[in-house]
């Protein structure tokens, strides 16, 4: 592993959310290196899936700051978020059911589209207008992705039929085609089998060594997240209790307690 | 057998993403498109014409638009009835006041309209969802009911309320029999459908899909749902107002506000979903079950009640319709609750491997 | 009361126009609010068959107007026929084996829509359930005229016409009440008291409730949802029936009837779908709200807007706060 491990690209500052009276995060302050694997664990219900919803812009947390490349932001905007490249899986499938797997993984490439409504609205098999040139260039970016996942002989069903393992491939593509610089993954492996969850993680190394994607990683199976990561946070109730590699992590007497219970 | 696509191999991304991928389908629309522009013509009557096919042509066009918004972005509307009545209107006092308005830029005014009012009562889907936001679309329903009666302005201070066109004429070609009403619809849902077609097949069909299917992973990949939903009451709303412009002008000649009424809105739903959401060939299938049903009703009740000798009055006929008329949607819904565009896919499917089970 | 209290009918604005009558003083808004407040109540009773039904099953049952039509032709046409059928007189006894036979009527309709339709369209999209509800308004409204004709009928159960005036001291010419609306909206409220006796005391209530809450985990518990949807319409039924005989006594059993549950609608999104106090509540904002924009808005902007209003009252509402005003708020989980 001769990783080339680069310099801050996303520090959390003193994140607080509440929901009402509830604390979901509790002045939470973190940072992720570019190219690096960074994990966050916690039993359930520790702030792990709210984490990420700040960072993307789903939540808005009532204090701190999230610092990305640079720029400063005291609340993010999904939108934005996803312009300047942080793109996401879901704990809870979020695919889009009605509609095909390339058509899922195509929306990942909306972004990137530049021919209007007009041009769509024309769009014929003879190139005028742009939009169809777009469409099959975009397709080919899928095809490749489409590849890289293996399910291929899945393309043109709709993702509601296909089966748990295969539908998380594709949530997982779908950030892809958006080509991201941080990729923020919420329990990839969570209801899978042994083999479900090796593929996954070669796809997650692969990811993150071919094209130096940042992974930011909520896992729950132990042995995966002290293999594949760099570096650990742990949170418990919404609060911080753990910073550092995994060996770190490991013999933290905080993180054993919340992990083990307490023996007064 | 006849129905196979093996050795249609695509070789290009191209090929791929026609909107007909399957050889035989692209010869069955090329078969469907001559009947309709040359064979009906020399085989329907003037009843044909004005009862079933001009309405059905028009619905069609409508369900496509209501189709769009409900089907393909999820957002139920009950007031489309409105947009069709604000397309109507606003034609109307294109074609009347201004001068030298040519008939498709009157009709084509009438559906921006529609768009902008669309737009308008689109907001609140911003901020509320599903049965709230079907339940606040009808404010657009009671509204629009309320100015086209009201307000003189709309009906050019009509005293009886009621408006009508005549003398429709498209560069120099009189549209007047009904074949010549025929035709000019027939095209205008062709272009509209393949318009239809192009979009939610397209990357902003995707958004409105994606928002319908799952919103907040939608906003996470950087959809704005805000621009995906008014884009999709828009182009809806364009569509419906078409629609809304040709009922008036080319079915009817002479409408009241009453010809819009929340009974049409009701009406563009059935056919949506009896026909499949999110399916464009299955707008063309429930327009042609709404617009069939009725006709076929009213031929076979009286003939029932005379076959066991009761004599029903038209009161009792019309009622006994509703019932009937309720009962088969409730029964339809019932079989085949993703309309028949499923029934067709499955058909499809079925034939693509017949003679094997699989 | 004052002067020829017969020639004052109901806002007779002619009688107060001709009298010299300002239509900006306290007591004329008085009455203005009252009347709105006993239409709010009414608009409450036909909102609250509506919550009923969705909390329980999910079903936004279109078919509630049809169902107060059918129940009001149901008693106004059993009325007329019950002392031919069983050959007696009085007025009261033909009213009451009307009730009974309406009410049985219901229950007979709510079974079979469960039974023929419901049982059938579990876990269907909110859309289809919705347009299966829009079948059975169908069915129902020619069923109910199939049946009992479609004439107007007449349902007299004794509610007084007079209108009477009150707080004559305190106002010149006094408030004018309409006695009709006041025993109209005892009646409601009384209804809707006994309703929440048996969600809140009864066994059967607390499994209604607990299958509002969760229908998987109320089944599990073994519940049985059938039945549960077969009281619950029975209950929607008995609710339409008091709205129909209400509402029929009032402005005659027809088929605009069905028309008042389209003006309930905005009641439901302003209180919630699923809140019944937010049917209440919602009920007398919106029947305020109409009454007070059809006098002071109406001059203005043309008559006729009290239909829309409440809709956009009920929208604009709707902007600051989604989910109604006793509606929960919804957290999106992802």
């Amino acid at each position: 592993m001769s990783k080339k491990i680069g310099d801050v690209i996303l520090d959390v500052q003193n994140i607080s959310l509440r929901f009402g009276g509830v604390k979901a995060l509790t002045d939470i302050s973190f940072n992720v290196r570019e190219r690096e694997i960074r994990s966050i664990i916690g039993p359930n219900g520790a702030g792990k899936s709210s984490m990420l919803n700040c960072i993307n812009g789903v939540y808005q947390p009532q204090e701190g700051s999230i610092v990305f490349r640079g720029q400063t932001f005291s609340q993010m905007n999904s939108r934005q978020v996803a312009e300047m490249g942080i793109a996401r899986t879901f704990q809870n499938l979020a695919l889009f059911k009605g509609m095909s797997v390339v058509d899922n993984i195509m929306t990942g490439r909306n972004l990137r589209i530049k021919s209007n409504l007009f041009m769509q609205a024309i769009r014929n098999p003879f190139g005028i207008g742009g939009a169809q040139r777009e469409e099959e260039q975009h397709r080919e970016f899928v095809e490749h992705i489409i590849d890289f996942l293996e399910i291929q002989a899945y393309r043109k069903t709709p993702v509601g039929q296909l089966s748990y393992g295969l539908q998380k491939r594709v949530d997982l593509g779908r950030a892809l085609a958006m080509e991201p610089k941080v990729l923020l993954l919420d329990e990839p492996m969570a209801g899978m089998n042994l083999e479900e969850k090796q593929d996954m993680s070669r796809f997650i190394l692969d990811v993150n060594d071919e094209f130096g994607t940042t992974v930011v990683l909520i896992e729950h199976d132990m042995g995966v997240v002290m293999d594949i990561s760099d570096r650990v946070v742990v949170l418990d109730y919404g609060r911080k209790i753990g910073d550092g590699t995994p060996e770190e992590v490991r013999s933290n007497d905080e993180v054993i307690r919340a992990y083990l219970g307490t023996t007064n | 057998m006849i129905y196979q696509e093996n050795g249609q191999l695509k070789i290009s991304y191209r090929a791929d993403q026609q909107i007909f991928p399957i050889l035989q389908d692209r010869w069955a629309v090329l078969a469907i498109l001559a009947l309709a522009f040359a064979g009906i013509p020399m085989l329907a009557d003037e009843y044909l014409f004005r009862a079933i096919l001009i309405p059905f042509l028009i619905l069609s066009l409508a369900a496509i638009g209501v189709n769009i918004l409900v089907g393909y972005c999820g957002q139920i509307s009950m007031g489309s009835g409105a947009f069709m009545a604000v397309g109507a209107y606003m034609a109307y006092n294109a074609y009347v006041r201004i001068d030298a308005m040519p008939l498709i830029g009157a009709l084509l005014v009438g559906g921006a309209s529609a768009t902008l009012v669309g737009m308008f009562f689109g907001i609140p889907s911003l901020r509320v969802k599903g049965l709230y936001l079907a339940v606040a679309t009808l404010a657009a329903q009671f509204f629009c009911d309320w100015a086209f009666l009201r307000i003189g302005w709309f009906t050019n201070n009509s005293s009886s309320g009621s408006v009508s066109v005549s003398n429709l004429d498209v560069l120099g070609w009189t549209v007047s029999s009904p074949l010549e009403k025929y035709l000019f619809c027939l095209s205008f849902v062709v272009v509209f459908a393949l318009i239809a077609k192009n979009l939610v097949r397209s990357a902003i069909g995707r958004e409105w899909m994606a928002i319908r299917d799952m919103d907040v992973a939608a906003t996470v990949i950087g959809i704005r749902p805000m621009y995906a939903k008014l884009s999709a009451f828009a182009v809806s709303s364009f569509i419906v107002g078409v629609a809304g412009a040709l009922w008036g002008f080319v079915h009817l000649g002479a409408w009241e506000p009453s010809a819009f009424s929340i009974d049409r809105s009701f009406q563009l739903l059935f056919m949506v979903i009896i026909g499949g959401m999110g399916s464009i060939m299955g707008s063309f299938f429930g327009a042609a079950f709404i617009v069939v049903l009725p006709i076929v009703l009213s031929q076979l009740v009286p003939a029932l009640g005379a076959l066991v000798g009761l004599s029903i009055s038209t009161a009792a006929v019309s009622h006994i319709e509703a019932m009937v008329f309720g009962a088969l949607i409730v029964w339809f819904l019932i079989v085949e609750p993703h309309g028949l565009a499923k029934l067709w896919s499955t058909g499809k499917q079925k034939l693509r491997v017949w003679p094997f089970p699989h | 009361m004052a002067e020829a209290p017969g020639k004052r009918t109901h806002w007779d604005f002619n009688w107060r126009s001709a009298n010299g009558f300002k239509g900006g003083t306290m007591a004329f808004f008085l009455e203005t609010l009252l009347g709105g407040l006993m239409a709010g109540m009414l608009y409450s009773l036909v909102a609250l068959g509506f919550v009923l039904i969705f909390k329980a099953s999910g079903v936004f049952n279109f078919a509630q107007g049809a169902m107060v039509l059918f129940a009001a032709l149901a008693m106004a046409r059993f009325a007329e026929w019950a002392p031919a059928w069983f050959g007696f007189e009085s007025k009261f006894l033909a009213n009451l084996i009307a009730f009974a036979l309406a009410a049985a009527l219901m229950f007979v309709l709510a079974w079979l829509i469960e039974r023929l339709v419901l049982r059938h369209l579990v876990n269907q999209e909110a859309a289809t359930l919705l347009m299966a509800t829009l079948g059975i308004t169908y069915f129902i409204d020619g069923l109910g005229q199939t049946i009992f004709g479609s004439d107007i009928y007449r349902i007299d159960v004794g509610m007084p016409k007079d209108p009477a005036f009150v707080l004559e001291s305190v106002f010149e010419g006094g408030v004018l009440v309409n006695l009709e609306d006041v025993y109209a909206a005892c009646l409601a409220a009384l209804l809707v008291a006994l309703l929440s006796l048996f969600f809140q005391k009864t066994v059967t209530g607390r499994a209604l409730r607990a299958v509002a809450d969760d229908h998987q985990a109320a089944q599990s518990i073994g519940i049985p949802l059938n039945g549960i949807w077969v009281v619950v319409w029975c209950v929607a039924g008995i609710v339409a029936l008091v709205a129909g005989i209400i509402w029929g006594s009032k402005l005659g059993v027809q088929f605009s009837l069905t028309t008042v549950a389209l003006r309930a609608l905005p009641v439901i999104i302003l209180g919630g779908l699923t809140s019944v106090p937010g049917a209440i509540i919602g009920g007398l904002i919106i029947g305020v709200g109409e009454k007070l924009s059809e006098v002071y808005l109406g001059p203005y902007i043309g008559g006729g807007i009290e239909i829309w209003f409440a809709y956009a009252l009920a929208l604009v509402f709707l902007l600051f706060r989604p989910q109604g005003l006793f509606g929960e708020k919804i957290i999106d989980r992802v």
